[in-house]
């Protein structure tokens, strides 16, 4: 397990500082990042589209410039470093093989341009098309493969490259649902196995939290938090991060703080003592409990979803929709009940910034 | 597309009837009539055909002048297919670098291929023309005298500029979409894949141009050898003398100037079996090459 600033000691395989990025037309994409990324740590982006985490991630490997601050790699400043020259190897979204090519040259491509042996490119395409289970397609043309082996392609092109960092541009957005969580678990477990630093943007907060040792979640181009998927999912460091991380999302209100409560429309639930006045309250639906009407924050069952694992009851607190995730089998105890929970589930954000109290 | 069911055969008969005819008079049948005459001595002034079987074929192909018009001819269309590609492409190269996503510009570039053909012709006779022509004047100042009409090689050069120069355009627009064509995402893997960008241009770029650069090849050979009668006739100015003439130009001339219908006709059906084993080639032994995405 990653300490939380996850710094392991040594030279970080990417830094990130005073990262900014302004296109021709005076648009901000990213607008100051600093981030870093150690041997073999596996670091997600993710944040809605238009946050300019594929624009960052297109700066670490050369495909955008660098309009303010510094890039490096092991140490070396690569703003001004070609794309081929910068040891890194890239997984596009819609893999972006060479259709004129067998797959075998699409594995070999990169090598052959770095004038390595024969024999030595050969065995690296042979151990990484035996790795990825794509042994028996290496004379085929990617135009006559599944997405699924596509994909595997476009990770042993990655692979023989034996670069410093990969990078992944939201990969498995091409792919229907169940390759998508079986390639997840392939690309971790390759990840693992070659130990090489990876940075992995996605939109899908379940990629992030399934693939991450450290998730950077990013909004309009700037950095919302940093930290392990627990750590984000435990103590969001603002609403945006609260409300992105974690299915279903978490429940926000408006709620009056009065030192170790929150009262709502009369009812009240305990909270961390650390905030007075209006603030912003923020609770899980799995957290949640349902008890007898006066027992905490009045609440009205609307619907009830049926999950099997779990029921979904949706209903409001105060103004705001609530929904709380309830175990299989149990029903809420009645038509109006309470919602409460323990004060150390219960989150307080700035009413104004959203930032975390 | 709506798909309509005729009850019977004639209804569709008759609506292809329109363009079969065409094809069968403009085409098909003056082809016939020059496969026929071709075994024929005519006299042109409505006398008597003899039968002479394949005599006029022996005749066309033995007689120097004819052999000498179909080496100027292989020399002529391999240039034009050159140059015109050549620089085509690298025009398209140039303006793909700039041109990504700038609509407008692609639409004032593509301007030029708007110009009719006889103008570019008319422009280019004027360029190399014996008084007023600055290209005369251009290569006065490295020494070459360029006489136009009147010395072979000037004639011959001035005529392979023109007209492949009229074809630059049309290579162009295609190369230039043909490159728009290719995913950004592409390149950039070539991007990191190869650090040299000449390199990564012959082998990710230009493969996946094939397609486009067959076709064009093709359409450019055919205009060489046909298409370019226009631009000849206007730099000979109807006066061939000493100079260079393509198989097509030598055609109408022994017909039409020579009055020799027969032997005219023998070359022009020479020229025929020799553009259809041509493209035969060009399907068989580079079409196999061809990697349509």
């Amino acid at each position: 397990m990653t300490p939380a600033d996850g710094s392991r000691g040594g030279v970080p395989t990417l830094e990130i500082t005073g990262a900014v990025k302004r296109y021709a037309n005076g648009h901000l994409a990213v607008k100051g990042v600093d981030l870093h990324a150690d041997e073999g740590e596996f670091v997600v982006f993710v944040g809605p589209s238009g946050c300019g985490k594929s624009t960052l991630l297109r700066m670490i490997a050369g495909l955008e410039s660098v309009t303010e601050g510094e890039v490096r790699l092991k140490g070396r400043v690569v703003n001004d470093v070609e794309p081929a020259d910068r040891d890194i190897a890239m997984v596009f979204q819609n893999y972006a093989l060479y259709p004129h090519m067998s797959v075998y040259d699409n594995l070999a491509y990169g090598l052959r341009n770095r004038k390595i042996p024969k024999p030595e490119i050969d065995r690296r395409v042979r151990e990484a098309a035996e790795m990825l289970q794509i042994g028996e397609y290496l004379a085929r043309k990617p135009g006559a493969l599944s997405g699924g082996q596509r994909q595997r392609v476009a990770m042993g092109r990655c692979i023989v490259r034996d670069p410093a960092i990969f990078l992944f541009d939201e990969p498995l957005s091409n792919l229907d649902a169940k390759l998508r969580t079986q390639m997840r678990l392939e690309i971790r477990r390759l990840q693992r196995r070659l130990g090489v630093a990876a940075v992995y943007v996605t939109h899908d907060q379940v990629e992030a939290m399934t693939l991450a040792d450290r998730i950077v979640v990013l909004n309009g181009g700037r950095v919302e938090q940093i930290g392990a998927p627990v750590e984000v999912y435990n103590a969001p460091a603002s609403t945006f991060v609260a409300s992105f991380i974690g299915a279903p999302a978490m429940n926000l209100f408006p709620a009056e703080a009065e030192g170790g409560a929150i009262r709502v429309d009369g009812g009240s639930a305990p909270a961390p003592a650390r905030a007075r006045g209006a603030v912003t309250a923020g609770l899980r639906p799995e957290k949640a409990r349902l008890v007898p009407a006066g027992g905490g924050l009045p609440f009205t069952v609307e619907t009830v979803e049926e999950l099997g694992a779990t029921r979904l009851v949706h209903g409001h607190v105060g103004a705001a929709s609530f929904v709380v995730s309830l175990e299989a089998g149990v029903s809420p105890p009645g038509e109006t009940c309470a919602v409460t929970a323990d004060p150390a589930d219960v989150h307080l954000f700035d009413r104004g910034s959203g930032a975390r109290l | 597309m709506k798909k309509v069911q005729f009850s019977g055969i004639a209804p569709p008969l008759l609506l292809i009837a329109p363009q079969m005819a065409i094809v069968v008079i403009f085409f098909l049948w003056p082809a016939a009539e020059a496969v026929r005459t071709s075994f024929f001595i005519q006299d042109p002034f409505f006398g008597r055909a003899v039968f002479v079987g394949f005599d006029n074929y022996v005749n066309a192909v033995t007689r120097s002048d004819y052999l000498r018009s179909a080496a100027f001819t292989g020399v002529f269309v391999t240039a034009i297919c050159a140059i015109s590609l050549g620089f085509g492409l690298l025009f398209a190269v140039c303006a793909d670098e700039v041109l990504r996503g700038e609509g407008p510009y692609k639409t004032l570039l593509m301007w030029v291929y708007a110009i009719a053909p006889p103008v570019a012709g008319l422009i280019g006779v004027m360029l190399f023309d014996q008084h007023i022509g600055p290209l005369v004047d251009f290569f006065a100042f490295f020494g070459w005298e360029l006489q136009t009409g009147v010395d072979y090689w000037d004639t011959a050069f001035a005529m392979t500029v023109v007209a492949a120069w009229k074809q630059i355009p049309y290579n162009f627009i295609f190369f230039l979409s043909g490159l728009q064509g290719i995913p950004r995402s592409l390149r950039e893997a070539a991007a990191i894949d190869c650090r040299s960008p000449a390199r990564r241009f012959w082998t990710v770029v230009f493969p996946l141009l094939a397609p486009t650069s067959f076709f064009l090849l093709v359409i450019n050979i055919t205009y060489a050898f046909f298409e370019t009668f226009g631009v000849i006739d206007v730099m000979l100015k109807g006066e061939p003398g000493n100079n260079p003439v393509s198989l097509v130009y030598k055609v109408y001339l022994d017909g039409f100037r020579g009055q020799d219908l027969g032997g005219s006709s023998a070359q022009s059906v020479i020229l025929m079996v020799g553009v259809m084993l041509l493209t035969v080639v060009q399907f068989r032994f580079i079409e196999r090459r061809v990697h349509y995405a």
